[in-house]
């Protein structure tokens, strides 16, 4: 069934009777020519673009849970391609292309939302080092603009602009990053598979892989075994759990990462708004409520939930850049467990054993990446070529010496 | 969190910040260990889901290393040592 307007007016006459679920809900069958571990966004996206893009027909998701139960319904919805290092912006400017176009492509209402992301700076030589991102921005065909105070005052009357620790000195401006509705992108990527032949398992976890000769030949699942050609462990947030299935052990640590909204408001941020100065982000969803986070709350775990300390510091965050947000009630906030990789950036690449391949580590940035990532690990998997984009994302990028350390902090997952 | 400090009793656990996995007492030699064995060292963790021994240091306090034993499923602190006894008893210390 296409969506349409046509089809909404159509529908809405006659008592909405015509509507089918958006995907099947099969029995796994024995054998698959690629088994896909994990169906949240990463995962379903992977498996659109195997049957759209690369003619990959005979494809299964397995889900633990149910379909983006994970973290594609637990993040702060933002899309941006403001990367610096030449291994990551190319795939995240090729990730905001994709979502420019997914709607269209995929034919579901994912509320892409193009309001502008806004970096702001407090010192000059944080300016500076804004101004080498925007140009680097601008090499990968991205867009970049710097603004000074003046112009962010005519934004953002709102913001402290003066205070005296931390003032506002200008901010790099990237028009085209925004918003999503997160889940939508799930569904979308789920209809579009299921439509083209991909089974969609839900509640069937993987307890096993079955590897002979350093093969994998298959998985065994709370379902029963299923053999595949290829299977591709994607899986972030419980990654290492995953791997460890198969003997592997990972440049990973899992941490959580909170995230708050507030009750809803008239409309207020023109776009997502990041402080400089602490670690604070926020934006306005379209039922209007304040969309905000920070820093993960530091230590291990794989409990979807935070602490407080980190709860305190983020609203502190908050009221020094935005100090009406005190006005504003927090209505609800919850946890979301990350994949934190020892240089920050992620993984896209073929294990040791044959046939087993790896997608992970996407730390708190994972959702803006869905599209690239899906297509990106699709092309990996069909093709036994990395993508062009993602060619930097090697497991073994540590043993190289070619990490892709965007913050420059070192093998600390933490401090990513 | 509450961690329980064995010389200050219980404190909160925003006064400490965390390193991570405590087999990063178990560093190699530098001058005989393998690169695979300072790369497994320096990159590759565990990071199970359940009890997990880790580095917590007290920053906000008397400045001791511990190593805190504590659910990553429940965040429950089940030990907590002081990590120079437990590097001692691993023969870390000269």
């Amino acid at each position: 069934m296409r969506y349409s307007a046509l089809r909404i007016l159509k529908e809405g006459l006659t008592g909405n009777r015509g509507w089918q679920p958006a995907w099947r809900e099969p029995e796994p069958k024995p054998e698959y020519d690629i088994v896909i571990i994990g169906g949240g966004g990463h995962g379903l996206a992977t498996a659109y673009y195997l049957a759209k893009e690369f003619g990959e027909r005979n494809v299964a998701v397995l889900e633990k849970g149910w379909l983006g139960s994970g973290n594609i319904g637990r993040n702060t919805t933002i899309i941006r391609s403001n990367y610096l290092l030449e291994g990551n912006q190319p795939f995240y400017e090729f990730s905001l292309k994709l979502w420019e176009g997914l709607e269209q492509d995929f034919n579901y209402n994912a509320m892409v939302s193009q309001r502008g992301i806004l970096n702001l700076c407090h010192s000059d030589p944080q300016r500076d080092a804004f101004v080498r991102r925007g140009n680097a921005m601008r090499l990968s065909g991205a867009d970049a603009v710097i603004l000074g105070p003046d112009e962010i005052r005519k934004m953002c009357p709102y913001l402290d602009h003066e205070s005296a620790r931390f003032p506002i000195t200008g901010a790099l401006w990237q028009p085209r990053g925004g918003t999503v509705r997160h889940d939508a992108v799930a569904w979308g990527y789920a209809r579009g598979a299921d439509r083209r032949g991909v089974d969609i398992v839900q509640n069937c976890e993987v307890t096993g892989f079955d590897i002979k000769d350093g093969r994998c030949l298959g998985v065994e699942t709370t379902k029963g075994p299923i053999k595949a050609k290829k299977v591709a462990m994607c899986a972030a947030g419980s990654s290492s759990r995953v791997a460890a299935l198969a003997g592997l052990r990972l440049p990973i640590e899992s941490h959580v990462l909170q995230a708050f909204v507030s009750e809803g408001l008239k409309p207020v941020l023109p776009g997502v708004i990041t402080f400089g100065a602490g670690h604070f982000y926020v934006s306005q969803s379209d039922k209007g409520g304040l969309v905000f986070g920070g820093d993960i709350d530091g230590y291990n775990t794989y409990a979807q939930r935070g602490n407080l300390p980190v709860v305190e510091d983020v609203c502190e965050g908050g009221m020094a850049i935005m100090p009406m947000i005190g006005r504003a009630r927090l209505l609800r906030m919850w946890g979301g467990v990350m994949d934190m990789s020892m240089d920050g950036s992620p993984f896209i690449d073929r294990t040791h054993v044959e046939g087993l391949y790896l997608n992970a580590g996407w730390c708190y940035g994972g959702f803006k990446a869905t599209p690239a990532s899906g297509y990106c690990y699709a092309h990996l998997l069909a093709s036994g070529q990395p993508h062009e984009t993602a060619r930097f994302f090697r497991l073994d990028r540590f043993r190289q010496g070619a990490m892709i350390d965007e913050k420059g902090v070192g093998a600390q997952p933490n401090l990513h | 969190m509450i961690i329980d400090h064995p010389l200050l009793g219980p404190r909160d656990a925003a006064e400490f910040v965390v390193l991570g996995d405590a087999s990063l007492i178990d560093r190699p030699d530098g001058m005989t260990a393998t690169v695979e064995e300072m790369h497994d060292y320096a990159y590759l963790r565990d990071n199970p889901a359940g009890d997990h021994r880790e580095l917590w240091y007290h920053e906000q306090g008397d400045r001791s290393w511990l190593v805190v034993t504590r659910s990553t499923l429940t965040h429950e602190v089940i030990k907590v040592e002081l990590a120079r006894n437990v590097a001692r008893a691993q023969g870390r210390s000269r």
